[in-house]
């Protein structure tokens, strides 16, 4: 940075520098200075005003999902800066790479509870990677470009910077850059006899499975992953993290586990002698009951973070390395230990996974019922179209039905389960890939919590296909209540059956509504080819369950809705 | 998995918030610190921090893994058989000569230092591994102990290993 130049110019030239053409941030008086410099820059950089910091941050999150780039969302002090918390936390459970701007008051006020003044470096503490305070506008290049290298390397994650108001209008005399951090060097390369050990003890094992979670996808290796899959014939379940990493559509794909994953998916899990487990932290949601999930398999964990390597599963062979360069070393030792086929096993997994989808049951109703939602958008799925969910039944059905090509292509919030992510979401991945549709699934009360943001797509002319499963009701706590508390509905009917398209003409956009199953699949399309937003709001089935569902807790066997009682026998 | 004292010792940053990074780090994943003592190193602008803490061996791993990903840390290490010591400041009523004859005795075995005395009290400094100095307490404990001020345990590698 030139001596002369003031601090809000400094930030915006290393964002720049460090390839970030797009921010989405709401001003206020502590980044006045910042956002003034976007008038200067408008050729390199482009701010999407949001109407809310939350949607900035989820928005960033969206971009940086569907990119794989850094995300930088930017609030003013106090309340801006305490309203992308949820989006931080959110990042911070997911591992997206995120690079969240706080205003702050001046440096000589900190401390005095001036106007708007939050301790965000206190707050923020728990749930970033690491966050900053710039105390000398000296620190701003080096600061920021430390941030960059966080979000991205090792385990991704989101970093907070503070940036006080006075930071941003002193003048750099002395520009350091020192970029060097002494506590941070990920070990991306895995250990040789590690990987030896683990290509061992593959090859003992007669029912091997493959579980890929968000760590495949963080570190772009899905090919690498369809190349080991693919030599030797082992089937691969994901986690909803890991969901896209891996082509849905290939034989050997067995879709996703967990409390609401697909029987197969599950079975296969019961079933296996030999788990490899790449890039997934085995929340309480994929396990269920910890005591019992592997009981009877190995584990070979896989992870750039071995925090993450027997935190919740004890695993049998640690590796600690990035999952592409493990993944291909290991399909190398593979082939020099002259790898054999498991024939049998792979037959009969990818048989009843064919089949799987066969075996839920479809309660007949009136009105649409959820799942009818999900396979019709399915068909209409063109590669690298992209899905983004908010959080409830909706979420777990497009979980389970969708079968999804590309990486990075679903994107939904896994860790904190944040309502409201969808539509924020969306916008981000549709700034990253502005060629691709983006459709974003939402149930009425998700969407409702994001719901201005509307307003933000009109004005930046982004094009989206949302798509509400309107069934009236917080429909999965719902459920919840259904099948756990003696059906004792307590605040959960939404009620008054809202009209979205009403509300979506009021932002200048367009809606259509869906009561019957035979006006869907035209609904979908107009909005798919629509010039400007349209809302397809389909009212659904109230009371309808996603199935199969795992009891909180519960042993995999115990799904519900799923012939599992007997481990030995599937469907 | 049976539960016992280990004492870990890290490299820092010399930056604010360390110390909060670290102990709500402990905090909220429920690891318990039973102390903490931090100081400057002869590294410019690197602090070392020690802190003890009851658990099994899989807690003990987790911990060593949590420190490790915090970015202000360069190192961590289990300090097994390294050189342990805590600094105790502990003030007991002398109400009579006969008490004051006997924490001589006592302090001449301990190694302890008068550091303070008046007509009604004495102060004492012993430093030492934990376990020599709640020895001490329980020895004069009977007297009537006035006031503690424990620096929780330092700690460093013997020899020229580790470092
Ligand atoms: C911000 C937030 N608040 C509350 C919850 C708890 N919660 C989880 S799912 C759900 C219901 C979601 O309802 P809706 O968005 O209509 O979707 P549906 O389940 O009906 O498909 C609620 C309230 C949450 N996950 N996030």
């Amino acid at each position: 940075m030139e001596a002369k130049m003031k601090g809000a110019e400094a930030i915006i030239k290393t964002l720049c520098k460090q390839g970030t053409n797009v921010t989405f941030g709401f001003p206020g008086g502590a980044v006045i200075p910042l956002f003034d410099k976007y008038l200067d820059y408008s050729d390199k950089i482009n701010n999407i005003l949001v109407r809310h910091e939350q949607c900035a941050a989820h928005a960033a999150e969206g971009y940086a999902r569907a990119s794989g780039k850094v995300g930088v969302c930017i609030a003013t002090s106090g309340p801006g800066a305490t309203n992308l918390v949820t989006g931080i936390m959110d990042a911070y459970m997911d591992s997206v790479p995120l690079i969240a701007f706080g205003g702050q008051v001046p440096t000589g006020l900190i401390g005095n509870d001036a106007f708007q003044e939050t301790d965000m470096m206190g707050i923020t503490l728990p749930i970033t990677k690491h966050n900053f305070q710039i105390r000398d506008p000296n620190e701003i290049e080096s600061i920021i470009t430390k941030a960059y290298k966080l979000a991205l390397e090792g385990r991704p994650g989101p970093i907070y910077i503070d940036l006080p108001k006075d930071i941003q209008v002193k003048e750099i005399t002395k520009n350091k850059n020192e970029v060097k951090i002494r506590g941070f060097s990920p070990t991306v390369e895995p250990n040789t006899a590690q990987i030896s050990r683990a290509a061992d003890m593959m090859m003992k094992a007669e029912m091997p499975l493959i579980l890929a979670g968000g760590g495949v996808i963080a570190s772009n290796a899905s090919k690498e992953l369809k190349q080991l899959a693919e030599f030797t014939g082992i089937p691969v379940v994901t986690t909803m993290m890991g969901k896209s990493c891996f082509d849905e559509n290939h034989p050997l794909s067995l879709g996703t586990v967990g409390m609401h994953g697909r029987k197969i998916a599950n079975y296969a899990t019961l079933q296996t002698d030999l788990m490899i487990a790449i890039g997934c932290r085995f929340s309480d949601r994929i396990t269920g009951n910890l005591e019992s999930y592997l009981e009877f398999a190995k584990l070979i964990h896989i992870d750039i973070d071995p925090a993450e390597i027997g935190k919740n599963v004890k695993a049998d062979l640690p590796v600690v390395g990035d999952a592409r360069r493990t993944l291909s070393s290991l399909v190398v030792a593979l082939r020099n230990k002259k790898w054999k086929e498991k024939k049998e096993w792979k037959e009969n997994m990818t048989v009843l996974g064919k089949k799987c989808d066969k075996c839920i049951e479809l309660k007949a109703g009136k009105k649409i019922f959820p799942k009818e939602i999900v396979t019709e958008v399915n068909k209409l799925l063109k590669k690298g179209d992209i899905i983004t969910t908010g959080v409830g039944q909706h979420q777990m059905f497009a979980m389970h039905y969708l079968r999804m090509g590309s990486p990075r292509t679903f994107i939904s919030s896994g860790g904190a389960g944040t309502m409201g992510f969808g539509l924020p979401a969306a916008i981000g991945a549709k700034v990253a890939k502005p060629n691709n549709n983006v459709f974003c699934f939402d149930g009425d009360g998700s969407f409702q919590m994001t719901i201005q943001e509307l307003e933000t797509i009109r004005s930046h002319n982004l094009k989206i296909v949302p798509i509400i499963f309107n069934n009236s009701f917080l429909g999965m706590v719902r459920q919840w209540l259904e099948l756990f508390h003696d059906k004792r509905y307590s605040q959960v009917h939404l009620g008054n059956e809202i009209d979205f398209v009403k509300i979506a003409k009021a932002y200048h956009l367009d809606g259509i509504t869906v009561e019957r199953q035979s006006e869907l699949p035209d609904a979908v399309k107009q909005s798919i080819n629509a010039d400007k937003t349209m809302v397809v709001d389909v009212k659904i089935e109230e009371e309808s369950n996603v199935l199969p569902m795992l009891p909180p807790g519960g042993h995999l066997k115990e799904a519900f809705g799923v012939c599992m009682k007997s481990p030995g026998k599937f469907v | 998995m049976s539960e016992k004292k280990h004492i870990i010792s890290m490299l820092v940053e010399d930056e604010p918030g360390v110390m909060t990074r670290i102990s709500g780090m402990f905090a909220r994943r429920g690891f318990n610190i039973d102390t903490i003592t931090v100081g400057k190193t002869n590294k410019p602008g690197i602090s070392k921090i020690v802190v003890t803490l009851i658990g099994d061996d899989s807690t003990l791993e987790q911990v060593e893994k949590q420190i490790n990903k915090l970015v202000d840390v360069t190192k961590v290490s289990e300090m097994g058989s390294g050189i342990i010591r805590e600094l105790c400041l502990i003030k007991i009523k002398t109400p009579n000569k006969k008490v004051k004859d006997e924490l001589f005795d006592y302090a001449k075995v301990y190694k302890a230092k008068f550091v303070d005395v008046d007509h009604r009290s004495m102060t004492l400094e012993i430093i030492g591994v934990p376990e020599k100095i709640e020895s001490f307490i329980e020895m004069v404990k009977a007297h009537g102990i006035i006031d503690i001020s424990r620096t929780g345990v330092t700690a460093m590698s013997r020899g020229i290993i580790n470092n």
